[in-house]
């Protein structure tokens, strides 16, 4: 088998990636605020959501954009106007360097480095300092309680997240996303292997966890304390404006989007196919059309874990932050470090 | 206890100075935090001063009056007939209510009494503004902890019981229907079999409600404990309604007193609830809407024949003297002091709105608890902005 990136000359697959980043980032975003927050969220409320801009409303995020592009962009005079400018900037652009570790086929990663898991979890606390500095920066005090809050909380969720995740690469042996995504497909149940072996059968506790940490991480309601637009207006975003907003706003669902994206690979197999349907032996035999498919895969799947996020975030009412930190250590954290306990013994065992 | 070598001594004197340098720098300083008027969970202009320690209330105060409005002066230059049209922009979610204790006064000056019938229909529509006001509370009240699907049921649902006041009095937010001396027309055809299949609706309304946010683990542990109101400081700060209710006292002006309304006519129970915790009077409220449902049901059945209006002069002279009525209102007790020099006009309205004596116990009882629990108490005590600046 041709491995692909040997037929493309060097530029051309920076080039690739390049695209393909941005795509990776902004195409989810997209998807979820229309298909999600414009139109599951109206169905649920029993109203039809935008409806004018394109066809059934689907252009309204186009216009949403260039309503806010025009925007003036309001610095508060008190503001720590350096910082201020770049707050939403870091956040966004943690989420681009999180994605850069998803596979989404056998050749199409971006890079493809050993501790993809490690790497991932450390850059998807970077958003935290943008956040953090957002708060503090704007020179408004509900900015800075939900700047606090936001640290409080997106740390105290990140330790249940990474405690889910060792469960996985115990059982993988390997903190490789593509590893673990092979690991998968080419894995077998009692020596069955029609559909894999997807770590979210052994993994589902973890799986859970990793989900409620992940709606923590994302500030998605019932985790929504840092923005509580009932009680600090709008939290760290109060005081942004025009395309300073729109960052922000394109930052949190396309975090959503990665978030999800990992998720997949960690716990539902992320792009693959069963290799077993093909007769393929290992990542190398993979069929090169697997390029186009597995982002198809994984299209898929973060939609249906964004659709479970988004469902959550509709339906419930937001915890206290005493509450939610207490869940998260009280909870959250014996329990993930339960599941690797059990993982671990039983990896041996077996 | 051992003695100390004086190196010793001296060291633990230095150790503990340095503590007391260090305790004095650790110092923190509280921030004041201005929630309103312009904010999103005080429905209106509401200002609240809160003195915060991190994220914890130590000192907060109501501060009404950015709305001014003066409606108590401004009834002094309308004539009585008019006096409806402002009042009943009192409390916007439930207008029908605001005007009838007044009317009431005014008739109890003139000494006349509307007909049974139109004593009926005011009681039904009172009830009909109690639900619409209420139920959009129920919705409200999954907004302000961040649940933003049930106010959308609600307000699919109060569409229906406003529907119903527009089909009977032509507006839909101000009916301006009660005259002195009964109402201005009589219901329209088709009305209470319309209403009573919009009170089946509601019903259900309650029952999704009850079962998406009541039984939600999340809001019960934001409400369940929080904001507790002991049953003698609910009574000494005057609270009224659903809030006194959820204190423990039994205490319902609709049952209590004797007015010419049809609540001794219907036969419904008031609710009490021994907790008084913002739980409590979300609950009571959610069962309050269940007996108003109940109270329109029985009075459609028990409607009696007969005119609407009594004879009354066509020009409106209310006869020197004082009267005082209140009524239990969806917010809870209003009530209107009229006094009258015999004119067109009353001389003096003193309006004892519900809201203004509700928000008042919120210095006390906002003391100690977190930000996020400052908007669920304040939501479960249910103040509309136009009842506190009238």
């Amino acid at each position: 088998m041709m491995n692909l990136a040997l037929e493309i000359p060097y530029w051309g697959q920076s080039l690739l990636r390049v695209l393909g980043g941005i795509g990776a980032v902004l195409l989810p975003a997209g998807t979820i605020v229309y298909l999600f927050l414009f139109k599951m969220m109206s169905f649920m409320q029993s109203r039809l959501g935008p409806m004018e801009a394109g066809p059934f409303g689907s252009m309204q995020l186009l216009a949403e954009v260039g309503k806010w592009l025009q925007k003036e962009d309001i610095i508060p005079e008190n503001a720590d106007a350096k910082i201020y400018k770049i707050a939403p900037i870091i956040v966004l652009v943690s989420t681009f360097l999180l994605v850069v570790v998803v596979p989404f086929g056998p050749d199409a990663v971006f890079t493809n480095f050993s501790a993809g898991v490690f790497y991932a979890l450390a850059i998807g606390s970077v958003s935290v300092i943008g956040i953090l500095v957002a708060g503090w920066s704007s020179a408004n005090k509900y900015s800075l309680l939900g700047g606090l809050r936001a640290a409080g909380q997106l740390i105290a969720y990140e330790l249940p997240m990474v405690l889910a995740v060792v469960g996985v690469v115990i059982q993988a042996g390997s903190m490789n996303l593509q590893d673990i995504v092979v690991a998968q497909n080419s894995g077998s149940i009692f020596g069955w292997d029609g559909v894999g072996f997807p770590f979210v059968l052994t993994q589902f506790v973890g799986f859970l966890i990793f989900m409620i940490a992940v709606q923590a991480e994302l500030t998605q309601v019932p985790f929504d304390m840092p923005i509580a637009e009932s009680e600090l207006v709008s939290g760290y975003m109060t005081e942004y404006s025009g395309f300073r907003f729109l960052i922000f706003f394109i930052g949190e669902f396309a975090t959503a989007g990665v978030f999800a994206f990992i998720a997949s690979v960690l716990f539902l197999g992320g792009w693959g196919i069963p290799f077993s349907w093909f007769g393929w032996e290992s990542l190398d035999a993979v069929d090169n059309w697997m390029n186009i498919v597995g982002p198809i895969i994984m299209l898929t799947k973060m939609l249906v874990l964004t659709g479970i996020i988004m469902w959550v975030r509709f339906s419930y009412p937001r915890f206290r932050e005493d509450q939610l930190q207490r869940f998260a250590w009280k909870v959250l954290i014996p329990l993930s470090l339960a599941n690797i306990a059990v993982t671990a013994i039983l990896k041996v065992a077996i | 206890m051992t003695m100390l070598s004086e190196r010793q001594q001296l060291s633990y004197i230095a150790a503990q100075a340095a503590d007391a340098r260090l305790n004095v720098e650790l110092e923190t300083e509280g921030m004041t935090l201005n929630i309103g008027p312009q904010h999103p969970a005080t429905h209106g202009t509401l200002r609240i001063i809160a003195r915060l320690d991190g994220e914890q209330v130590i000192w907060a105060e109501p501060s009404a009056g950015y709305m001014h409005r003066g409606y108590e002066k401004l009834t002094e230059v309308r004539t009585f007939p008019q006096v409806t049209a402002l009042i009943n922009r009192i409390d916007w979610l439930g207008s029908f209510a605001n005007e009838v204790p007044f009317i009431l006064a005014a008739e109890q000056l003139m000494e006349i009494e509307a007909p049974p019938r139109a004593q009926h229909i005011r009681t039904i529509l009172f009830e009909l503004s109690r639900i619409a006001n209420v139920s959009l509370f129920l919705g409200d009240l999954g907004v302000q902890m961040g649940a933003v699907t049930p106010v959308f049921m609600a307000f699919r649902d109060r569409e229906y019981v406003l529907n119903l006041i527009e089909g009977a009095t032509g507006g839909r937010f101000h009916p301006n229907f009660d005259r002195i001396g009964g109402l201005k027309d009589d219901l329209p055809k088709g009305w209470l079999d319309e209403t009573r299949q919009v009170m089946k609706k509601l019903r259900n309304f309650c029952d999704e409600i009850e079962d998406l946010l009541f039984g939600n683990e999340i809001f019960q542990s934001r409400t369940r404990g929080i904001g507790v109101i002991p049953a003698d400081v609910a009574r000494q700060y005057g609270l009224s309604g659903a809030n006194l209710r959820a204190s423990g006292v039994d205490w319902d002006l609709r049952r209590d007193q004797k007015l010419p309304l049809a609540y001794d006519k219907v036969d419904f129970r008031v609710w009490t609830h021994p907790d008084g915790d913002s739980w409590a009077r979300c609950w009571i409220r959610l069962q309050e809407v269940r007996e108003a449902t109940k109270i329109v049901d029985q009075l459609i059945e028990t409607l009696p024949p007969g005119p609407v209006m009594t004879k009354v002069p066509r020009i409106i002279k209310v006869p020197e003297g004082e009267a005082w009525v209140s009524t239990e209102n969806p917010l809870g007790e209003m009530g209107y002091y009229v006094v009258s020099k015999g004119g067109l006009g009353p001389f003096r309205v003193k309006i004892r709105s519900a809201s203004f004596n509700n928000i008042s116990i919120t210095p006390w009882v906002l003391k100690g608890v977190y930000v996020p629990d400052i908007i669920t108490i304040l939501a479960s005590l249910y103040f509309i902005l136009g009842d506190i600046d009238r």
